[in-house]
């Protein structure tokens, strides 16, 4: 193998691949096989980080960065002046077996530029899948990448082999992608999922009947949106998330705020900041939605349809729903206290064991870990709560914004100049 | 007030913790010999002989009223090594003697009960690190040694995780500080604990002659996987704190 040129070639499209947000190597549940290599854990392991903090578990490359197409938003996009490689299926396993025994990563994510054509394409990432499955021994985390027009034939393979399945979807907005992607369409996009969508069913079903079914897809697909290249709202957006939770069964829905590296007169311009708290606010309405039970319609009000930038979105839904509180500690169900703002999901469950044992106060609600400065306001304890009466006060929004500071407050600063 | 003294090992230590109820000791503490430094002239000592059959009367005990995921907390406890380790299993034996019925260790609200709760999330999280930061290097012989040097002792925890993980492949990881290490052969996987410290000069000289080709894969890989436009050097250091850069092959 020549490694001056393997290093040139991993150097491209490790570059290329960056912008997809997608790390996760959870869910898998493929358990090593006798003197085999590989042993997927349901909670997924980060290896390392990069320099701007995103997770590193997977080896995230693309087979080659060629395209036909021309998405403006795209690097990779055919019009574009750049380096262009493309990996043979045989190193990319040679790059993934060595990486995985050094213990650098959990596995292999495989996302492709297409050369000419989906299926063409489709079938070379589950060639690299099939060789590391069948040849290698291979019980790591595989994530390929599901090309948009892909045949049924290739995605039932490709689920055979792989873990997780994604699509990205590009743009919230159909009107968004004819606009900057207009050879793609959302169809295409969706039919695979779709696809994939009725083979885990299928499964699930099969499994109940059958002992040995082979896994099918077994950590579920996910999919990823870029926010801020077109002018969608979060509202927009969430309902999007909402919608493939709901109808597609996504385990996740990744948002990445937009980076500007292209000039084109459809996009915003190169100077533009890349909109990380709003991607993270995003992010916040996302976690409601999946782990603390809030409805897509309760995070956002249609009158304003772009989340607080000052407030984390739990707490904005409390300063709208005021009448919801105060909440009661000792004797409130669970899933109330978690909608209290500065209690999460661990420490709701703390709470909910430890005051079986004895009537809880604010000071062991801080030993428990939840953000007193926030929650205080929200909680009645049994012995009362003499800030309960700030929570009439029109005033309140201004003094919960000023008893906390935001993480981003000084890196992302040009947002908040907005207020 | 009297000390009992053990030998320093979880055995020892139930020991120890069966021997104040045998002898109905109220004002006790436990104490290991090799860091303990007598303080209380007035104290009494007692020397603990390990014993098996008590230490498994108290584990047998503790799991029928805390189970086998109480148990695993208390040896969480002990690879702390947190100063304090020997009282806090005193107090949840303790008190799970009292309240056979409860799980006492979910009683957050008590001092104790929470702060091992709280080391026990130091612990899992050094666990976890571990499990995330080791590199295998691969040397001369086809092993895949690696360095450690963990602020808790959880060499023991992560035992399963990579004998599940590297079955065909040879593979080490040694302690730096404590001087132990973990190896598997292809076919056991066994501590072992060298009667000096392993030699390390000249250890690169040792490689494998491919280890430095896919070093410096590794490196690129990371380097260029970075979005230079959202850089967060602070979340960074957050996710890697720089104690561990120094065994990390992309910090080099």
């Amino acid at each position: 193998m020549n490694f001056d040129r393997l290093k040139e070639k991993l150097e491209i499209l490790a570059d290329a691949a960056k912008y997809d947000v997608s790390c996760s190597s959870s869910g898998g549940t493929r358990k090593n096989k006798k003197g085999a290599l590989g042993d997927s854990s349901p909670s997924g392991i980060c290896h390392t980080y990069t320099e701007d903090g995103r997770c590193v578990s997977l080896l995230k490359i693309l087979l080659t960065n060629h395209c036909i197409y021309d998405c403006a938003y795209c690097v990779s996009r055919s019009s574009n002046d750049i380096k262009r490689a493309a990996f043979t299926v045989e190193e990319v396993v040679d790059l993934t077996i060595n990486f995985y025994r050094r213990n650098y990563i959990e596995g292999l994510f495989l996302s492709s530029g297409i050369f000419k054509n989906a299926d063409t394409t489709m079938e070379r990432l589950v060639r690299v899948a099939k060789k590391l499955r069948l040849e290698e021994n291979f019980n790591g985390y595989i994530h390929l990448k599901s090309i948009p027009g892909a045949s049924d034939d290739l995605m039932q393979e490709a689920a055979l082999y792989a873990d997780r399945l994604s699509v990205n979807i590009e743009i919230p907005t159909e009107s968004g992608l004819k606009l900057l992607a207009p050879e793609k369409n959302r169809q295409d996009m969706i039919s695979p999922m779709r696809y994939i969508q009725k083979g885990i069913i299928q499964y699930k079903d099969e499994k109940k009947i059958l002992k040995k079914v082979p896994k099918f897809a077994p950590a579920g697909q996910s999919t990823q949106m870029i926010v801020g290249a077109t002018n969608e709202n979060d509202l927009q957006i969430i309902k999007v998330a909402d919608h493939f939770y709901k109808n597609f069964n996504l385990k996740r829905v990744y948002y990445s705020g937009y980076v500007p590296v292209l000039e084109d007169q459809r996009l915003p311009s190169l100077t533009t900041e890349v909109p990380m708290l709003r991607e993270n606010r995003l992010y916040q309405s996302d976690w409601l939605m999946r782990f603390y039970g809030f409805k897509a319609e309760e995070i956002l009000d249609p009158n304003m349809p772009f989340l607080d930038l000052e407030v984390d979105p739990k707490l904005s839904w409390a300063l709208r729903n005021l009448d919801q509180f105060p909440i009661n500690l000792q004797t409130a169900e669970y899933q109330l206290i978690l909608r209290i703002p500065g209690i999460g999901v661990k420490t709701a469950q703390k709470i909910v064991s430890a005051r079986r044992f004895q009537i809880l106060t604010i000071d062991h609600l801080k030993k428990l870990g939840a953000a007193v400065n926030r929650a205080k306001y929200f909680i009645d304890f049994n012995a009362g709560n003499a800030y309960l009466r700030y929570l009439t006060d029109k005033n309140f929004r201004r003094l919960l914004i000023g008893g906390s500071s935001s993480k981003f407050h000084n890196q992302f600063s040009q947002q908040l100049t907005l207020f | 007030m009297t000390t009992l003294l053990y030998d320093g090992s979880f055995d020892g230590l139930l020991t120890a913790v069966f021997e104040v109820f045998e002898y109905r000791y109220k004002d006790v503490e436990i104490a290991s010999k090799e860091r303990f430094h007598q303080e209380n002239i007035f104290a009494e000592i007692h020397e603990v002989i390990t014993q098996t059959d008590k230490s498994e009367r108290v584990l047998n005990k503790l799991e029928q009223n805390i189970g086998k995921p109480g148990i695993y907390k208390l040896l969480k406890v002990f690879l702390s090594e947190d100063p304090d380790l020997e009282n806090l299993t005193l107090s949840a034996v303790r008190q799970s003697v009292k309240h056979p019925e409860d799980n006492i260790l979910e009683n957050f609200a008590d001092s104790d009960v929470l702060k091992i709760s709280k080391i026990c999330k130091s612990v899992d999280r050094e666990r976890h690190r571990m499990t995330a930061f080791v590199r295998f290097e691969k040397m001369k012989d086809d092993v895949f040694f690696a360095k450690i040097d963990p602020d808790f002792n959880v060499l023991p925890l992560i035992r399963k995780h990579f004998k599940d993980r590297y079955q065909d492949q040879k593979w080490m990881i040694y302690d730096l500080r404590r001087n132990y290490g973990l190896f598997y052969d292809l076919d056991d996987c066994e501590f072992f604990y060298p009667d000096e410290k392993i030699d390390l000069h000249h250890y690169q000289q040792k490689f494998h002659d491919e280890e430095k080709n896919y070093q410096v894969l590794w490196q690129r890989y990371f380097t260029k996987t970075n979005i230079v436009e959202r850089k967060n050097i602070k979340l960074h250091i957050q996710h890697v704190p720089k104690r561990y850069w120094k065994y990390l092959t992309e910090k080099w």
